[in-house]
Protein backbone atom coordinates (compact mmCIF):
# COMPACT_ATOMS: atom_id res chain seq x y z
CA UNK A 1 0.00 0.00 0.00
CA UNK A 2 1.15 3.52 -0.77
CA UNK A 3 2.57 5.74 1.94
CA UNK A 4 2.79 9.51 2.22
CA UNK A 5 5.65 11.60 3.57
CA UNK A 6 5.00 14.60 5.86
CA UNK A 7 5.62 17.01 2.99
CA UNK A 8 2.70 15.40 1.10
CA UNK A 9 0.31 15.70 4.05
CA UNK A 10 -2.55 17.99 3.20
CA UNK A 11 -6.13 18.51 4.24
CA UNK A 12 -8.36 15.56 3.33
CA UNK A 13 -5.55 13.00 2.82
CA UNK A 14 -6.55 9.64 4.34
CA UNK A 15 -3.85 7.86 6.33
CA UNK A 16 -3.52 5.14 8.96
CA UNK A 17 -2.50 6.17 12.47
CA UNK A 18 -2.37 3.76 15.41
CA UNK A 19 -4.38 1.27 13.35
CA UNK A 20 -7.25 3.64 12.65
CA UNK A 21 -8.11 5.43 9.42
CA UNK A 22 -7.70 9.19 9.76
CA UNK A 23 -8.22 12.22 7.62
CA UNK A 24 -5.61 14.99 7.78
CA UNK A 25 -7.12 18.28 8.91
CA UNK A 26 -4.04 20.49 9.08
CA UNK A 27 -0.29 20.16 8.62
CA UNK A 28 2.05 22.80 9.99
CA UNK A 29 5.79 22.77 9.20
CA UNK A 30 7.72 23.76 12.33
CA UNK A 31 11.45 24.36 12.15
CA UNK A 32 13.63 26.36 14.49
CA UNK A 33 16.22 28.11 12.30
CA UNK A 34 19.08 26.08 13.73
CA UNK A 35 17.04 23.13 14.92
CA UNK A 36 15.35 20.04 13.67
CA UNK A 37 12.33 20.13 11.37
CA UNK A 38 8.98 18.80 12.57
CA UNK A 39 5.45 18.62 11.24
CA UNK A 40 2.65 19.37 13.65
CA UNK A 41 -0.37 17.57 12.27
CA UNK A 42 -4.05 17.55 13.15
CA UNK A 43 -5.88 14.39 12.12
CA UNK A 44 -9.49 13.36 12.45
CA UNK A 45 -9.97 9.74 13.45
CA UNK A 46 -12.63 8.61 10.99
CA UNK A 47 -13.92 5.91 13.32
CA UNK A 48 -14.46 8.07 16.39
CA UNK A 49 -14.57 11.55 14.88
CA UNK A 50 -12.00 12.69 17.45
CA UNK A 51 -9.32 15.13 16.34
CA UNK A 52 -5.75 14.22 17.30
CA UNK A 53 -2.72 16.46 17.30
CA UNK A 54 0.51 14.66 16.63
CA UNK A 55 4.06 15.84 15.96
CA UNK A 56 6.15 14.02 13.36
CA UNK A 57 9.76 14.36 12.34
CA UNK A 58 9.78 15.93 8.89
CA UNK A 59 10.26 13.18 6.35
CA UNK A 60 8.41 10.52 8.36
CA UNK A 61 5.64 8.80 6.48
CA UNK A 62 2.27 7.17 7.11
CA UNK A 63 0.53 4.45 5.18
CA UNK A 64 -2.41 5.55 3.15
CA UNK A 65 -5.79 4.37 4.40
CA UNK A 66 -8.04 2.49 2.00
CA UNK A 67 -10.79 5.03 2.52
CA UNK A 68 -12.98 6.46 -0.21
CA UNK A 69 -16.03 8.61 -0.40
CA UNK A 70 -18.80 7.30 -2.67
CA UNK A 71 -22.08 8.90 -3.62
CA UNK A 72 -24.87 6.41 -2.93
CA UNK A 73 -28.64 6.34 -2.89
CA UNK A 74 -30.21 5.71 0.49
CA UNK A 75 -32.70 2.86 0.04
CA UNK A 76 -34.34 1.94 3.34
CA UNK A 77 -33.85 1.01 6.97
CA UNK A 78 -34.82 -2.57 7.89
CA UNK A 79 -34.89 -1.86 11.61
CA UNK A 80 -31.29 -2.95 12.12
CA UNK A 81 -29.35 -1.75 9.09
CA UNK A 82 -29.49 1.17 6.73
CA UNK A 83 -29.16 0.12 3.11
CA UNK A 84 -27.39 2.15 0.42
CA UNK A 85 -26.85 1.53 -3.28
CA UNK A 86 -24.16 2.71 -5.67
CA UNK A 87 -26.18 4.29 -8.51
CA UNK A 88 -24.02 3.00 -11.36
CA UNK A 89 -23.09 -0.53 -10.30
CA UNK A 90 -26.26 -1.08 -8.22
CA UNK A 91 -23.96 -2.58 -5.61
CA UNK A 92 -25.57 -2.41 -2.18
CA UNK A 93 -23.99 -1.70 1.21
CA UNK A 94 -25.47 -1.92 4.68
CA UNK A 95 -24.45 0.24 7.62
CA UNK A 96 -25.42 -0.11 11.26
CA UNK A 97 -26.79 2.62 13.53
CA UNK A 98 -23.35 3.52 14.94
CA UNK A 99 -21.92 3.99 11.47
CA UNK A 100 -24.78 6.17 10.30
CA UNK A 101 -24.73 8.15 13.55
CA UNK A 102 -26.27 11.61 13.44
CA UNK A 103 -26.79 11.42 9.70
CA UNK A 104 -29.82 9.17 10.35
CA UNK A 105 -32.06 12.07 11.18
CA UNK A 106 -31.60 13.55 7.70
CA UNK A 107 -31.87 10.41 5.58
CA UNK A 108 -34.81 10.27 3.22
CA UNK A 109 -35.29 7.33 0.92
CA UNK A 110 -33.86 7.90 -2.57
CA UNK A 111 -31.72 10.86 -1.49
CA UNK A 112 -28.09 10.76 -2.61
CA UNK A 113 -25.60 10.90 0.25
CA UNK A 114 -21.88 10.24 0.68
CA UNK A 115 -20.89 6.90 2.19
CA UNK A 116 -17.27 6.67 3.33
CA UNK A 117 -15.94 3.15 2.72
CA UNK A 118 -13.00 1.76 4.69
CA UNK A 119 -11.61 -1.47 3.26
CA UNK A 120 -14.83 -1.67 1.28
CA UNK A 121 -17.23 -1.39 4.26
CA UNK A 122 -19.18 1.72 5.32
CA UNK A 123 -17.33 3.76 7.95
CA UNK A 124 -19.42 6.93 7.97
CA UNK A 125 -22.39 8.50 6.22
CA UNK A 126 -22.65 12.16 5.30
CA UNK A 127 -26.10 13.44 4.33
CA UNK A 128 -26.49 15.89 1.43
CA UNK A 129 -25.78 19.48 2.52
CA UNK A 130 -29.36 20.44 1.65
CA UNK A 131 -32.39 18.18 2.06
CA UNK A 132 -36.08 18.65 1.48
CA UNK A 133 -38.22 17.08 4.20
CA UNK A 134 -41.83 17.17 5.32
CA UNK A 135 -42.92 18.52 8.70
CA UNK A 136 -44.43 15.70 10.77
CA UNK A 137 -45.26 17.65 13.86
CA UNK A 138 -45.42 21.28 14.92
CA UNK A 139 -47.69 23.76 16.68
CA UNK A 140 -50.52 25.12 14.53
CA UNK A 141 -49.48 27.83 12.10
CA UNK A 142 -50.02 31.49 12.83
CA UNK A 143 -51.41 33.07 9.69
CA UNK A 144 -50.46 36.51 8.51
CA UNK A 145 -47.23 36.43 10.47
CA UNK A 146 -44.85 35.86 7.60
CA UNK A 147 -42.94 39.10 8.10
CA UNK A 148 -42.15 38.72 11.77
CA UNK A 149 -39.04 36.88 12.84
CA UNK A 150 -40.59 34.40 15.30
CA UNK A 151 -39.80 30.68 15.11
CA UNK A 152 -41.09 27.42 16.58
CA UNK A 153 -39.68 23.90 16.67
CA UNK A 154 -40.84 21.45 14.01
CA UNK A 155 -40.17 17.71 13.95
CA UNK A 156 -39.51 16.41 10.46
CA UNK A 157 -40.56 13.01 9.12
CA UNK A 158 -37.00 11.72 9.58
CA UNK A 159 -36.92 12.76 13.26
CA UNK A 160 -34.80 15.90 13.00
CA UNK A 161 -36.00 18.96 14.90
CA UNK A 162 -35.60 22.30 13.16
CA UNK A 163 -36.62 25.84 14.05
CA UNK A 164 -39.07 27.08 11.45
CA UNK A 165 -41.11 30.26 10.91
CA UNK A 166 -44.46 30.39 12.71
CA UNK A 167 -46.66 30.18 9.59
CA UNK A 168 -45.59 26.64 8.59
CA UNK A 169 -47.95 23.69 9.06
CA UNK A 170 -47.78 19.93 9.38
CA UNK A 171 -47.36 18.48 5.89
CA UNK A 172 -45.36 21.43 4.51
CA UNK A 173 -42.06 20.53 2.85
CA UNK A 174 -39.04 22.60 3.80
CA UNK A 175 -35.43 22.89 2.71
CA UNK A 176 -32.83 22.47 5.50
CA UNK A 177 -29.05 22.77 5.70
CA UNK A 178 -27.96 19.51 7.38
CA UNK A 179 -24.61 20.94 8.60
CA UNK A 180 -26.23 23.60 10.78
CA UNK A 181 -29.84 22.23 11.02
CA UNK A 182 -30.88 25.60 9.70
CA UNK A 183 -34.20 26.22 7.94
CA UNK A 184 -33.48 27.57 4.45
CA UNK A 185 -36.96 28.03 3.03
CA UNK A 186 -40.16 26.42 1.90
CA UNK A 187 -39.71 23.79 -0.75
CA UNK A 188 -41.41 24.99 -3.92
CA UNK A 189 -41.67 21.67 -5.74
CA UNK A 190 -44.21 18.97 -4.83
CA UNK B 1 -7.27 28.91 -4.90
CA UNK B 2 -8.58 28.04 -8.34
CA UNK B 3 -6.35 26.87 -11.13
CA UNK B 4 -7.28 29.70 -13.45
CA UNK B 5 -5.66 32.31 -11.21
CA UNK B 6 -2.24 30.71 -10.65
CA UNK B 7 -0.52 33.33 -12.80
CA UNK B 8 -1.37 35.92 -10.18
CA UNK B 9 0.73 36.79 -7.11
CA UNK B 10 -0.41 35.13 -3.88
CA UNK B 11 0.39 38.33 -1.97
CA UNK B 12 -1.97 41.32 -2.03
CA UNK B 13 -0.39 44.19 -3.99
CA UNK B 14 -0.63 46.33 -0.87
CA UNK B 15 1.78 43.94 0.91
CA UNK B 16 4.16 43.98 -2.06
CA UNK B 17 4.24 47.79 -1.91
CA UNK B 18 4.97 47.46 1.80
CA UNK B 19 7.82 45.08 0.92
CA UNK B 20 9.44 47.73 -1.26
CA UNK B 21 9.07 50.33 1.51
CA UNK B 22 10.53 48.02 4.15
CA UNK B 23 13.54 47.18 1.97
CA UNK B 24 14.17 50.92 1.60
CA UNK B 25 13.67 51.54 5.34
CA UNK B 26 16.18 48.85 6.32
CA UNK B 27 18.77 50.20 3.90
CA UNK B 28 18.25 53.66 5.40
CA UNK B 29 18.59 52.26 8.95
CA UNK B 30 22.02 50.83 8.14
CA UNK B 31 23.15 53.70 5.99
CA UNK B 32 22.51 56.10 8.88
CA UNK B 33 24.61 53.84 11.11
CA UNK B 34 27.47 53.57 8.63
CA UNK B 35 26.98 49.85 8.04
CA UNK B 36 27.86 48.99 4.45
CA UNK B 37 25.71 46.86 2.14
CA UNK B 38 27.72 43.97 0.68
CA UNK B 39 26.94 41.58 -2.13
CA UNK B 40 28.12 38.02 -1.62
CA UNK B 41 27.57 34.94 -3.83
CA UNK B 42 24.30 33.07 -3.61
CA UNK B 43 25.75 30.39 -5.89
CA UNK B 44 28.82 28.80 -4.37
CA UNK B 45 31.09 25.77 -4.67
CA UNK B 46 30.86 25.32 -0.89
CA UNK B 47 27.86 24.89 1.32
CA UNK B 48 26.68 25.04 4.89
CA UNK B 49 27.59 22.22 7.23
CA UNK B 50 24.65 22.97 9.53
CA UNK B 51 23.22 19.70 10.88
CA UNK B 52 19.62 20.70 10.14
CA UNK B 53 19.85 22.85 7.02
CA UNK B 54 19.86 21.32 3.54
CA UNK B 55 21.24 23.11 0.49
CA UNK B 56 19.74 23.22 -2.97
CA UNK B 57 22.24 21.81 -5.44
CA UNK B 58 22.71 23.43 -8.83
CA UNK B 59 24.96 22.61 -11.71
CA UNK B 60 27.45 25.21 -12.85
CA UNK B 61 29.78 24.44 -15.78
CA UNK B 62 29.24 20.74 -15.21
CA UNK B 63 30.23 20.85 -11.55
CA UNK B 64 27.95 20.90 -8.52
CA UNK B 65 27.33 24.28 -6.95
CA UNK B 66 25.09 25.20 -4.03
CA UNK B 67 22.53 27.92 -3.45
CA UNK B 68 23.58 29.85 -0.35
CA UNK B 69 21.58 29.03 2.77
CA UNK B 70 22.80 32.33 4.26
CA UNK B 71 25.41 34.99 3.37
CA UNK B 72 27.40 34.14 6.51
CA UNK B 73 30.59 32.75 5.00
CA UNK B 74 30.94 35.53 2.44
CA UNK B 75 30.31 38.30 4.95
CA UNK B 76 32.73 36.87 7.51
CA UNK B 77 35.44 36.57 4.87
CA UNK B 78 34.85 40.26 4.09
CA UNK B 79 35.00 41.18 7.78
CA UNK B 80 38.27 39.23 8.07
CA UNK B 81 39.52 41.11 5.01
CA UNK B 82 38.87 44.38 6.85
CA UNK B 83 35.62 45.73 5.36
CA UNK B 84 34.26 46.63 8.83
CA UNK B 85 30.56 46.78 9.75
CA UNK B 86 28.52 45.33 6.89
CA UNK B 87 25.21 43.77 5.92
CA UNK B 88 23.54 41.69 3.24
CA UNK B 89 19.91 42.04 2.26
CA UNK B 90 18.95 39.50 -0.36
CA UNK B 91 18.00 35.95 -1.18
CA UNK B 92 18.88 32.73 0.62
CA UNK B 93 17.71 29.17 -0.11
CA UNK B 94 16.95 26.17 2.06
CA UNK B 95 15.90 22.85 0.62
CA UNK B 96 12.69 21.27 1.84
CA UNK B 97 11.58 24.22 3.96
CA UNK B 98 8.05 25.09 2.92
CA UNK B 99 5.01 25.91 5.01
CA UNK B 100 3.11 28.75 6.63
CA UNK B 101 6.34 30.48 7.72
CA UNK B 102 8.82 29.00 5.24
CA UNK B 103 9.51 29.20 1.54
CA UNK B 104 12.60 27.45 0.10
CA UNK B 105 13.65 30.78 -1.46
CA UNK B 106 13.42 33.65 0.98
CA UNK B 107 14.94 37.01 1.81
CA UNK B 108 17.43 37.40 4.58
CA UNK B 109 18.97 40.36 6.32
CA UNK B 110 22.30 39.57 7.93
CA UNK B 111 24.71 42.03 9.51
CA UNK B 112 28.03 42.13 11.36
CA UNK B 113 29.29 44.58 13.95
CA UNK B 114 33.02 44.67 14.57
CA UNK B 115 34.10 44.95 18.22
CA UNK B 116 30.63 44.08 19.51
CA UNK B 117 29.49 41.04 21.50
CA UNK B 118 26.10 39.30 21.44
CA UNK B 119 24.56 41.53 24.12
CA UNK B 120 25.53 44.73 22.32
CA UNK B 121 24.08 43.41 19.08
CA UNK B 122 20.86 42.32 20.82
CA UNK B 123 20.27 45.99 21.66
CA UNK B 124 20.53 46.93 18.00
CA UNK B 125 18.23 44.06 16.94
CA UNK B 126 15.70 45.37 19.48
CA UNK B 127 16.06 48.89 18.05
CA UNK B 128 15.53 47.77 14.47
CA UNK B 129 12.49 45.62 15.35
CA UNK B 130 10.95 48.30 17.57
CA UNK B 131 11.32 50.85 14.82
CA UNK B 132 9.90 48.67 12.02
CA UNK B 133 7.09 47.08 14.02
CA UNK B 134 6.33 50.04 16.31
CA UNK B 135 6.55 47.78 19.35
CA UNK B 136 8.38 49.69 22.09
CA UNK B 137 8.69 46.86 24.60
CA UNK B 138 11.82 44.69 24.35
CA UNK B 139 12.52 41.92 26.85
CA UNK B 140 15.51 39.62 27.22
CA UNK B 141 15.53 36.20 28.84
CA UNK B 142 18.20 33.58 29.08
CA UNK B 143 17.31 30.25 27.48
CA UNK B 144 17.49 28.78 30.97
CA UNK B 145 15.05 31.35 32.43
CA UNK B 146 12.48 30.58 29.72
CA UNK B 147 12.68 26.84 30.36
CA UNK B 148 12.45 27.31 34.10
CA UNK B 149 9.38 29.48 33.64
CA UNK B 150 7.50 27.40 31.05
CA UNK B 151 8.78 23.85 31.55
CA UNK B 152 10.14 23.91 35.09
CA UNK B 153 13.54 22.49 34.09
CA UNK B 154 17.08 23.76 33.72
CA UNK B 155 17.74 23.01 30.04
CA UNK B 156 21.50 22.81 30.55
CA UNK B 157 21.41 20.37 33.44
CA UNK B 158 18.24 18.29 33.01
CA UNK B 159 18.87 14.69 32.01
CA UNK B 160 17.63 13.20 28.74
CA UNK B 161 15.02 11.22 30.72
CA UNK B 162 13.72 14.37 32.45
CA UNK B 163 13.50 16.20 29.14
CA UNK B 164 11.69 13.27 27.51
CA UNK B 165 9.15 13.30 30.35
CA UNK B 166 8.66 17.03 29.92
CA UNK B 167 8.01 16.55 26.19
CA UNK B 168 5.57 13.72 26.87
CA UNK B 169 3.60 15.93 29.25
CA UNK B 170 2.88 18.55 26.62
CA UNK B 171 3.05 16.82 23.23
CA UNK B 172 1.96 13.68 21.43
CA UNK B 173 4.78 12.43 19.26
CA UNK B 174 4.86 9.85 16.48
CA UNK B 175 8.47 9.01 17.40
CA UNK B 176 10.82 8.52 20.33
CA UNK B 177 13.08 11.60 20.79
CA UNK B 178 16.65 10.70 19.92
CA UNK B 179 18.50 13.03 22.26
CA UNK B 180 18.51 16.05 24.54
CA UNK B 181 18.69 18.56 21.71
CA UNK B 182 15.68 17.10 19.95
CA UNK B 183 13.69 17.41 23.20
CA UNK B 184 14.87 20.99 23.64
CA UNK B 185 13.89 21.86 20.05
CA UNK B 186 10.45 20.32 20.56
CA UNK B 187 9.83 22.17 23.82
CA UNK B 188 11.08 25.46 22.43
CA UNK B 189 9.19 25.36 19.11
CA UNK B 190 5.94 23.72 20.22
CA UNK B 191 5.53 24.80 23.81
CA UNK B 192 7.56 27.89 24.70
CA UNK B 193 7.37 29.96 21.49
CA UNK B 194 3.55 30.12 21.47
CA UNK B 195 3.54 31.12 25.15
CA UNK B 196 6.35 33.66 25.11
CA UNK B 197 4.11 36.71 25.01
CA UNK B 198 2.30 35.65 28.19
CA UNK B 199 -0.55 38.08 28.77
CA UNK B 200 -0.76 38.83 25.07
CA UNK B 201 0.70 42.33 24.88
CA UNK B 202 2.96 42.81 21.86
CA UNK B 203 6.62 42.72 22.71
CA UNK B 204 9.96 41.80 21.26
CA UNK B 205 11.54 38.86 23.04
CA UNK B 206 15.28 38.22 22.91
CA UNK B 207 16.58 34.88 24.16
CA UNK B 208 20.30 34.42 24.87
CA UNK B 209 22.79 31.83 26.17
CA UNK B 210 21.72 28.76 24.22
CA UNK B 211 22.87 25.23 25.08
CA UNK B 212 26.52 24.68 24.18
CA UNK B 213 25.43 21.75 21.98
CA UNK B 214 23.49 24.26 19.81
CA UNK B 215 26.34 26.73 19.41
CA UNK B 216 26.50 26.55 15.59
CA UNK B 217 29.10 29.26 14.84
CA UNK B 218 28.88 31.07 18.19
CA UNK B 219 31.49 31.17 20.93
CA UNK B 220 30.99 28.93 23.92
CA UNK B 221 31.66 30.62 27.27
CA UNK B 222 30.98 29.73 30.88
CA UNK B 223 27.94 31.53 32.32
CA UNK B 224 27.43 32.91 35.86
CA UNK B 225 26.42 29.44 37.13
CA UNK B 226 29.57 27.87 35.75
CA UNK B 227 27.78 26.16 32.85
CA UNK B 228 29.22 26.39 29.32
CA UNK B 229 26.67 28.14 27.11
CA UNK B 230 26.62 29.24 23.47
CA UNK B 231 26.83 33.02 23.13
CA UNK B 232 23.99 32.84 20.66
CA UNK B 233 20.66 34.68 20.73
CA UNK B 234 17.33 34.64 18.97
CA UNK B 235 14.59 37.23 18.55
CA UNK B 236 10.87 36.40 18.61
CA UNK B 237 7.76 38.45 18.02
CA UNK B 238 4.23 37.06 18.43
CA UNK B 239 5.68 33.59 18.92
CA UNK B 240 7.51 33.72 15.59
CA UNK B 241 11.26 33.21 15.38
CA UNK B 242 12.71 36.20 13.55
CA UNK B 243 16.46 36.34 14.04
CA UNK B 244 19.46 34.31 15.17
CA UNK B 245 22.73 35.93 16.20
CA UNK B 246 26.17 35.06 17.56
CA UNK B 247 29.14 36.48 19.28
CA UNK B 248 31.17 35.03 16.47
CA UNK B 249 33.61 32.21 16.85
CA UNK B 250 37.05 33.47 15.77
CA UNK B 251 39.07 30.37 16.67
CA UNK B 252 40.11 28.65 13.41
CA UNK B 253 40.95 25.16 14.77
CA UNK B 254 37.65 25.14 16.70
CA UNK B 255 35.81 26.17 13.52
CA UNK B 256 37.49 23.30 11.65
CA UNK B 257 36.47 20.86 14.42
CA UNK B 258 32.84 22.03 14.30
CA UNK B 259 32.66 21.63 10.53
CA UNK B 260 34.01 18.10 10.89
CA UNK B 261 31.61 17.26 13.72
CA UNK B 262 28.69 18.58 11.62
CA UNK B 263 29.78 16.37 8.74
CA UNK B 264 29.92 13.31 10.97
CA UNK B 265 26.45 14.10 12.29
CA UNK B 266 25.01 14.54 8.79
CA UNK B 267 26.66 11.35 7.59
CA UNK B 268 25.28 9.40 10.55
CA UNK B 269 21.80 10.79 9.85
CA UNK B 270 22.02 9.82 6.19
CA UNK B 271 21.77 13.46 5.12
CA UNK B 272 23.61 14.92 2.14
CA UNK B 273 27.11 16.07 3.05
CA UNK B 274 28.42 19.10 1.15
CA UNK B 275 31.98 20.38 0.79
CA UNK B 276 32.57 22.75 3.69
CA UNK B 277 33.97 26.24 3.37
CA UNK B 278 37.65 25.82 4.18
CA UNK B 279 38.13 29.43 3.05
CA UNK B 280 36.24 30.50 6.17
CA UNK B 281 38.71 28.53 8.28
CA UNK B 282 41.54 30.26 6.40
CA UNK B 283 39.92 33.67 7.05
CA UNK B 284 39.74 32.85 10.76
CA UNK B 285 43.39 31.78 10.70
CA UNK B 286 44.31 35.11 9.12
CA UNK B 287 42.28 36.79 11.86
CA UNK B 288 38.57 37.54 12.11
CA UNK B 289 38.20 40.60 14.33
CA UNK B 290 36.11 40.25 17.45
CA UNK B 291 32.57 40.70 16.13
CA UNK B 292 28.91 39.79 16.47
CA UNK B 293 26.55 38.93 13.65
CA UNK B 294 22.86 38.22 13.23
CA UNK B 295 20.56 36.90 10.51
CA UNK B 296 16.95 38.02 10.31
CA UNK B 297 14.14 36.58 8.20
CA UNK B 298 13.03 39.54 6.12
CA UNK B 299 9.79 37.93 4.89
CA UNK B 300 8.73 37.16 8.44
CA UNK B 301 9.46 40.71 9.51
CA UNK B 302 7.25 41.83 6.63
CA UNK B 303 4.54 39.35 7.71
CA UNK B 304 4.50 41.01 11.13
CA UNK B 305 4.53 44.51 9.62
CA UNK B 306 1.55 43.62 7.37
CA UNK B 307 -0.31 41.48 9.92
CA UNK B 308 -0.04 38.52 7.51
CA UNK B 309 -0.60 35.01 8.82
CA UNK B 310 1.16 33.10 6.06
CA UNK B 311 4.41 33.80 4.25
CA UNK B 312 2.67 33.55 0.87
CA UNK B 313 0.78 36.72 1.78
CA UNK B 314 4.06 38.67 1.52
CA UNK B 315 5.88 36.83 -1.29
CA UNK B 316 4.60 37.50 -4.81
CA UNK B 317 5.33 34.07 -6.20
CA UNK B 318 6.09 31.39 -3.58
CA UNK B 319 7.55 28.07 -4.74
CA UNK B 320 4.21 26.63 -5.96
CA UNK B 321 3.84 29.53 -8.35
CA UNK B 322 7.48 30.30 -9.01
Amino acid sequence: MASYSTNEFKGGLKVMLDGDPCSIVENEFVKPGKGQAFNRVKLRNLKTGRVWERTFRSGESLESADVMDREMEYLYNDGEFYHFMEPESFEQHQADVNTVGDAAKWLKEQDICVVTLYNGAPLAVTPPNHVILEIAETDPGVRGDTAQGGTKPATLVTGAVVKVPLFLEIGDSIKVDTRSAEYLGRAKED
Amino acid sequence: MSDFSVWQPTAPLENLRRRAALLADIRRFFSERQVLEMDVPILSRRATSDPHIDSITANCSGEPAYMATSPEFGLKRLVAAGIGDCYYLGKAFRNGEAGGRHNPEFSMLEWYRVGWDDHRLMIEVGELLSWVLRIPQVRSYSYRALFLQHVGLDPHRASFAELKDAVARVLELSFEPAGRDECLDLLMSHHIEPRMDGDGGDRITLVYDFPATQAALARVEVDELGVPVARRFEAYVKGMELANGYWELTDAPEQQRRFEADHRFREAQGKPVYPFEERLVQALEAGLPNCAGVALGFDRLLMLACGARRIDEVIAFPIDRA
